[in-house]
């Protein structure tokens, strides 16, 4: 089988990371290379680039076209340096060393070209850093305070020149503050497979635009904001609800209602200046009650509640499809949690739709029981309540405003709240969250399990459902398989991973999937086979395995997730982002998730409560389907 | 038709196959050692030893390798290369074919400009003659393992695509923006695979040097710019044209050559090149002296010089690519400085720090063009300084 995680990248040779492969042990002779950078010698693997040589030394280059994440585009060149011998300055971040060179990262020539450079970007930047929602965490702004700009040598734009963008209910999109760095496209086109943005025309006149300069709303966008945490400057936002949300707080009438998703916990803090990998999960419940929020839940309730209706469908679809020969049944089943995937999927695979789950995601399942069981229960008008939801995401606003998205008979969601938006919220009720005390989630919503909260990192739904999958299916504990039920096959950050559990026992078939199913005879001796994979680039990789007759065609249950890391590296999140700050996040999740009692999706008793007392007739029953299930809509990616 | 005043022109005494066949007497490594021998350099401009590129293009490892021809002739006051291929089209594919067989190549593409889209029929009935000729195709004149073609390909009016990374990208489909260098296209080139781009006259040049040999091609030209070299002249001259010219002659000597004498400025190496002020028409054009792919505009005394630099301030404002910082905001304000020099409104200290502009988009651009965009405004502003300075704000009459 070809390897799924080998760089298939369509980003032109001139944007990819252009370095020499082959050479990994370093102590072969001439994979070396000596380096001389401001005076200090160091040895270098053959093919790093000077930016991470000076990096390993704690030599500081500017930079703004560059991300970790992405390839090479060399064309801010704020990261010029002097290299003895050429004639030109060389951009740092797509210079490979390859023979000795000495280097130089501050002359003069070096400080005179990065003023220019910075000189020229503000003059065409137009915006007030006071108006600006990067003020304070703009890499352009930095750069101009390191590099002493004390005035707009060649102008700075006085009026706006682009209309702003904000079709989306996503993303916007602000022209007028563009450097034209192409982040956004590289992270669109390389990390998502999507494409929507490229930049059109020349010269000066360049500007990064959709196809056919379209609003962004009526393009093949899927939402998933990655180009807002990549974007240096404040180009790129996603769409603000907060003035409604703190309208919907201060208007007594109404009952407003806030679920937590659980990657916002283990980023909130770098917005208040802490390091990235520290969860503030209890502290931040306390800021939102002083926010004046009427309760705090957490969406880790839904999670669990996902796992159950979700892995029912599977345990159907494979009945369906093992027991009763029934053709036309739709395996391997994909997972729906993520709003960028489903369109993702709506646009380019609509055709494979059948294959998506039908459960909606945590975040809708969550707006739907609140208008109908928690409305009734506590006797609320459910046209009182405001839910708002915050997610890590910046899809997870559209998804609240899918026409469909309302079978409580309200709007489920009103607002999707991302982790940036929360944090200022916070700031602007004069909140200290990291030293705030901690409080509890309030009931009944507010009782979760371990699975629920490793939905945050990608692989985490996968394990969440083999945990529970495992111990309904075989009868048997999951740690007896796995030490501290830590399912570690499905984790990880690479791309695209397989995983096989093969089923050696059953156990009886639990009361609440009685009356689907009558044994597990039929699963006796089957092996589970199970994908994870991440980011659309490699969902694409996937879907085309599936489609090719590959080893993931045989698979029986997928996890895709949208966002590189899964939903901690959210669009909706702190930025910056790069694979080291998400891998802090991921573990401060799996730290989370280690520190609950209960694990298991299937043991939380609030989801128990809910079936006993609500959804009486059970995981994939009438009221589960009207209330907890969608349907999804075949975009295609051909724009009329 | 291209004029040579100082002996018979060269091209025309060179027989179709002469330097292949000279070329298939060696042994690939042996072929470039002849043209390392003639002291051959690059002939679009930047001067760089043909014989270096394919000795590295030769080593570099890779499935297949392939010979691009730089047909993008964009450069402003430069029409020699379009004047080679209507006259001498087999020389250049004889080139192509010379370097294929050297580096061990296959497949030969012409990028061509877009604006010469009616020289393709005549190209491709050439191409045709050849193959019939067995001097393209299988077993190339029956040398055994030797099969070569070459295709026509269409660029489409940019000029940055005639920068050797930006046409390969655009040979790929993609938008012309040049890429990273290093790696350089001999090792990572068309697909990936290592390519060699020439010019279109350096390949003829490679054909003739083949033909006649390194010591005749040496006995010509300066010590450091050997060989002859066909000059696009045009502007306020009699007799504007191609011509064939050895390297090294003075400014002043081609001058006369084309009765411009009286010239108060000559442009050399086109809106990317140099304004030479009259007090320098001594020197050589040469690589070592005033460096030039061919392009001479003779500006006579008449010419008002701050014009000019805006003329070529408006080309690049409208061909830079747009990928690089410096070049794609850096030549937009030094037409804006101009237009405030024209109205004279543009302060001494504004224009100095335009002049250094002008210096870091030299140093920072990240391809030849951002390099030499800035060239033609700062020698300008250098040598005629007080003509672009105190004009008064016109007054609406």
């Amino acid at each position: 089988m070809a390897n799924l995680n080998e760089d298939v990248s369509r980003a032109p040779k001139s944007m990819r990371a252009q370095t020499i492969t082959g050479i990994t042990d370093t102590t072969d002779i001439g994979a070396t290379v000596r380096v001389e950078i401001d005076g200090k010698e160091l040895k270098v693997p053959i093919g790093t680039t000077i930016l991470e040589a000076a990096r390993s030394i704690g030599v500081r280059i500017p930079t703004l076209c560059y991300h970790e994440d992405l390839c090479i585009a060399g064309v801010c060149r704020i990261c010029v340096v002097e290299v003895e011998g050429q004639r030109t300055l060389q951009a740092s971040c797509a210079y490979p060393i390859t023979s000795p060179i000495k280097v130089k990262t501050y002359s003069s020539k070096v400080r005179k070209a990065r003023r220019h450079i910075l000189d020229l970007l503000l003059s065409k930047h137009y915006g007030e850093c006071y108006s600006c929602f990067r003020n304070n965490n703009c890499e352009l702004q930095s750069l101009a305070k390191e590099y002493g700009v004390d005035q707009f040598r060649f102008g700075h734009p006085e009026k706006p020149l682009h209309e702003v963008d904000a079709s989306s209910y996503s993303v916007i999109r602000d022209m007028n503050k563009c450097i034209l760095c192409r982040r956004c496209v590289r992270t669109c086109i390389d990390v998502q497979e999507v494409g929507v943005l490229e930049a059109v025309g020349r010269s000066d006149k360049t500007k990064i635009e959709t196809f056919a300069s379209k609003p962004l709303s009526e393009v093949i966008c899927i939402n998933c904001g990655q180009c807002i945490n990549r974007c240096p400057t404040g180009a790129l936002r996603a769409n603000d609800p907060t003035d409604d949300v703190w309208a919907a707080i201060d208007n007594p009438a109404k009952h407003v209602v806030i679920q937590t998703a659980p990657a916002p916990r283990a980023g909130i803090g770098e917005c208040f200046g802490l390091e990235p990998g520290r969860a503030l999960t209890f502290e931040m419940n306390t800021a939102l009650r002083r926010c004046g929020f009427d309760k705090v839940f957490d969406t880790n309730f839904t999670a669990d509640l996902t796992i159950i209706e979700e892995g029912t469908e599977l345990i159907l679809r494979l009945y369906k499809a093992l027991v009763k020969k029934d053709t036309s049944i739709a395996l391997p089943q994909f997972t729906s949690c993520s709003p960028g995937w489903i369109k993702y999927i709506e646009h380019f695979y609509p055709e494979m739709l059948k294959h998506v789950s039908s459960a909606k995601s945590p975040q809708q399942m969550f707006g739907a029981v609140i208008k109908t069981y928690y409305a009734k229960k506590n006797n609320i008008d459910p046209k009182d309540i405001v839910t708002v939801a915050l997610m890590p995401c910046s899809a997870k606003k559209f998804e609240c405003n899918r026409p469909e998205m309302c079978d409580s008979g309200f709007k489920d969601i009103d607002y999707g709240l991302t982790t940036r938006e929360l944090a200022q919220m916070i700031s602007e009720a004069g909140i200290d969250l990291p030293n705030l005390e901690k409080s509890d989630f309030d009931d009944p919503f507010g009782t979760a399990t371990g699975s629920g909260v490793i939905f945050a990192a990608t692989g985490g739904v996968m394990e969440a459902a083999i945990r529970t999958v495992v111990e309904l299916v075989c009868g048997i504990k999951v740690e007896n398989l796995f030490d501290h039920a830590d399912v570690i096959p499905v984790r990880g950050f690479e791309g695209v991973r397989y995983a096989e559990l093969p089923i050696k026992q059953v156990g009886p078939v639990p009361d609440i999937l009685k009356h689907l199913v009558p044994n597990w005879d039929w699963l006796k001796g089957a092996t589970l086979k199970v994908g994870v994979c991440h980011g659309t680039a490699n969902a694409k990789k996937v879907l085309d395995d599936i489609k090719a007759g590959g080893k993931f065609s045989e698979c029986h249950f997928i996890e895709f997730m949208a966002c590189p890391g899964g939903c901690l590296g959210g669009g909706g999140q702190p930025i910056p982002t790069n694979p080291e700050i998400r891998k802090k996040r991921a573990k401060a999740i799996y730290g989370e998730d280690a520190h609950y009692e209960i694990r298991k999706s299937h043991e939380n008793p609030a989801v128990l409560e809910l079936y006993s007392q609500f959804l009486t007739d059970g995981p994939c029953g009438h009221l589960s389907h009207k209330l907890l299930h969608t349907d999804y809509t075949p975009r295609g990616k051909y724009i009329a | 038709m291209i004029t040579s005043k100082c002996s018979k022109l060269t091209f025309s005494e060179i027989k179709t196959g002469s330097g292949l066949q000279a070329a298939l007497k060696n042994k690939p490594a042996e072929v470039i050692s002849i043209l390392a021998d003639s002291g051959m350099k690059g002939r679009g401009g930047a001067g760089f030893p043909t014989s270096t590129k394919w000795r590295f293009a030769a080593a570099a490892k890779g499935e297949e390798k392939f010979v691009v021809c730089n047909a993008d002739e964009g450069e402003p006051g430069t029409f020699k290369d379009r004047v080679l291929l209507c006259d001498f089209a087999d020389l250049v594919f004889e080139g192509m074919t010379i370097g294929a067989y050297a580096i061990g190549a296959k497949t030969g593409i012409i990028y061509l400009r877009g604006e010469y889209t009616y020289l393709v029929n005549q190209l491709e009935s050439v191409l045709a003659k050849r193959r019939q000729a067995n001097l393209l195709g299988n077993k190339i004149c029956g040398k055994e393992g030797f099969d070569f073609d070459i295709q026509i390909r269409m660029g489409s009016g940019a000029y940055v695509c005639g920068e050797e990374t930006a046409l390969i990208e655009s040979l790929e489909g993609q938008r012309g923006e040049p890429r990273n260098r290093p790696p350089f296209p001999v090792d990572t080139g068309f697909m990936g695979r290592p390519t060699i781009v020439n010019n279109v006259e350096t390949l003829a040049w490679v054909t003739a040097i083949l033909a006649k040999g390194a010591a005749w091609f040496k006995s010509v030209g300066t010590e450091k710019s050997t060989g002859l070299k066909l000059f696009s002249v045009s502007g306020d001259c009699a007799e504007p044209g191609v011509y064939e010219f050895p390297m090294g002659i003075t400014i002043a000597q081609l001058l006369k050559e084309v009765k411009g004498e009286g010239a108060k400025a000559v442009q050399v190496g086109g809106a990317s090149g140099h304004c030479v002020a009259a007090k320098d028409f001594k020197r050589a054009l040469a690589f070592e002296d005033v460096a030039t792919g061919g392009s001479i505009i003779i500006f006579g005394p008449n010419r008002d010089m701050l014009h000019v630099a805006k003329n070529f301030m408006e080309f690049f404002v409208e061909e830079s690519c747009g990928q690089c910082t410096p070049c794609r905001e850096g030549n937009h304000k030094i037409l804006e400085g101009i237009e405030k020099l024209e109205a004279g409104t543009c302060s001494m200290a504004y224009l100095d720090e335009l002049c250094k502009l002008g210096e870091t988009m030299q140093l920072a651009s990240k391809c030849g063009l951002g390099q030499s965009s800035a060239n033609a405004f700062l020698s300008i502003v250098a040598n005629f300084k007080d003509e672009i300075l105190g004009r008064t704000e016109k007054v609406a009459v």
